[in-house]
């Protein structure tokens, strides 16, 4: 498929913005400036995805905290969308895109595009890292590429 | 209904469960600084310190909104839940429902929640997303922006996960989607009836890799419906009683970001759980009836329920096995991938298991079927409950 001229020329069109979460507001403010939050849990030292008002491993709802991520990962599981149009999906143009879990070094997992590369060299198992893709909003979501690339 | 013919059996709720800790924030001014999932939680936890148990004591959840969701957010996998929603009378229908349940043995400690601040939403201008309860759905923020398609993707992400751990291999997927067709050829109703073949299935047009369209199952109209009452009543009835003998559902996720392990569904806990209260192992089963949205989800059900071990699936599936002739036959319809799936195709394993213990099944009915496994999976293998039916022998 092909972007609308409209969508090419305004970023906000091409993927399904996030909304701001009642507990994530300190992760995409945080988004803005390039730093990758993860929620964290003092009491049990386990970090928490996605961010919540209590910790869901050990049910303490004080003691919780925003530590910066590292931005590297693995690919815990994946998959390649190879019909953008069929997905109802615009960022890529039309070519074919990996949506993938990654488990970040810190524990959690969260899903992501993998970009940069070609889809089919991703696979389970690859180290990832952090790679920022700008919102209309100034806020960035959080992609991530092969650490090789 | 004559409430005289209710009072005179034992079936009765009278004395089974109790109410053992309560607790509710509000204040004078008629504003809360809490709200949302975050005042829900600390409803909970209130609740249970007035009780003196713990979260991890808990595994049954009523909510008006999604039990699976609230579920996901307390990070607990219960195996009795409730999301009926009949307004304000919500609350009590959780105590009659939760009461049922403890009575039955589904689960032991059931919290049922509610929080909402239309007030304080309304003098903050805050968003307060679907009815004011939980906030902006987390799949939005956490999901969809990133393109994966739904429902295929999670699937998909399941079966490349499966395929990296044991070694799974695409042909034996696809060999779910050719056993289950075979049954579809016995079936003059089902949507398609000509046979394929393994190479028909991985030449078909590649989908969310590793699936191919023929892993996928069908987008078809369909409708059903189940009647139920006591063992008593169902034996003066016109047609031969298919008893209930176990029943167990789990959830541990809701999405497919926040499920614990892509190759082990809850089925690993309703399945077990089904089979013990029924008294039987899988090799008792004559008839499985197991959510077939997409082959992968077939085959994580065969492993869960115990037919083979974690990771076996698909060598289990390649032999054959499944299909007509086979030693567990699978989806005796046609399943949802030949027969139907108009979405929510739980309805039909229901049907075909009593069709097939009733022996009505025709062309395609297992011989001397006695017990049959309705094993129905929800969202993206978020929900699984397991249904064991047996004919009166299994009594």
């Amino acid at each position: 498929m092909t972007v609308s001229a409209e969508g090419a020329h305004r970023g906000e069109h091409l993927r399904l913005e996030p909304p701001v979460g009642a507990h994530s507001e300190a992760f995409w403010e945080a988004t803005r400036r390039g730093a990758l939050l993860v929620q964290w849990c003092t009491n049990c030292e386990r970090a928490i995805f996605y961010p919540r008002s209590f910790c869901p491993s050990c049910a303490q709802a004080s003691g919780l905290e925003w530590r910066t991520a590292s931005g590297m990962g693995h690919v815990y599981a994946m998959t390649i969308e190879p019909n953008p149009a069929a997905a109802g999906s615009k960022f890529s143009q039309g070519e074919p895109y990996v949506v993938a879990l990654v488990e970040l070094v810190e524990g959690v997992r969260m899903m992501t595009n993998i970009v940069d590369c070609d889809p089919s060299d991703v696979a389970i198992g690859m180290e990832v890292t952090l790679r920022w893709e700008p919102l209309s909003d100034g806020r960035q979501l959080p992609l991530f590429r092969p650490v090789t690339s | 209904m004559a409430t005289t013919d209710l009072a005179r059996t034992n079936r009765t709720l009278r004395g089974a469960a109790a109410v053992v800790g309560v607790a509710d924030d509000v204040s004078p001014t008629g504003e809360l600084e809490r709200t949302g999932r975050e005042l829900e939680v600390a409803m909970v936890l209130a609740a249970l310190d007035d009780a003196g148990l713990t979260l991890a004591d808990v595994d049954g959840i009523c909510h008006v909104d999604s039990s699976i969701g609230f579920a996901e957010y307390l990070g607990i996998a219960p195996t009795f839940t409730d999301s009926t929603m009949t307004g304000g009378s919500s609350f009590e229908v959780h105590l009659e429902h939760g009461a049922a349940a403890i009575a039955a043995g589904l689960c032991d400690v059931v919290v049922s929640v509610y929080a909402a601040t239309p007030r304080s939403d309304r003098k903050r201008a805050r968003r307060s997303g679907r009815r004011g309860l939980a906030g902006p759905n987390p799949m939005a923020e956490w999901e969809w922006p990133f393109g994966l398609r739904m429902p295929m993707g999670p699937y998909a992400l399941a079966a490349g996960r499966h395929m990296h751990e044991f070694g799974t291999t695409p042909e034996q997927l696809a060999q779910i989607a050719v056993s289950t067709r075979e049954w579809a050829t016995m079936n003059e109703r089902a949507r398609y009836q000509t046979p394929i073949t393994i190479d028909d299935v991985l030449s078909s047009p590649p989908q969310n890799s590793p699936l191919h369209l023929l892993d996928c199952c069908l987008v078809t109209d369909g409708a059903g419906a189940f009647v139920m009452t006591s063992a008593e009543r169902a034996r003066s009835l016109r047609r031969p009683p298919i008893y209930v003998l176990g029943a167990a559902t789990c959830h541990d996720h809701l999405m497919i970001t926040e499920m614990p392990d892509l190759t082990v569904t809850p089925g690993a806990v309703s399945g077990p759980r089904a089979f013990a209260q029924a008294g039987i192992t899988p090799d008792d089963v004559d008839v499985l009836m197991g959510y077939d949205s997409f082959t992968i989800t077939a085959l994580l059900h065969l492993e869960d329920l115990g037919f083979c071990a974690k990771g076996e699936g698909g060598p289990f599936a390649a032999d054959g096995r499944l299909g007509p002739g086979g030693s567990l036959p699978m989806n005796t319809n046609g399943g949802g991938l030949s027969y139907t799936h108009p979405g929510m195709y739980g309805m039909f394993l229901i049907v075909e298991a009593v069709r097939q213990l009733r022996g009505e099944a025709g062309a395609r009915q297992v011989r001397d079927a006695q017990i049959a496994v309705a094993h129905g999976s929800g969202i993206v293998l978020s929900c699984t409950s397991t249904a064991v039916l047996g004919t009166e022998a299994t009594l």
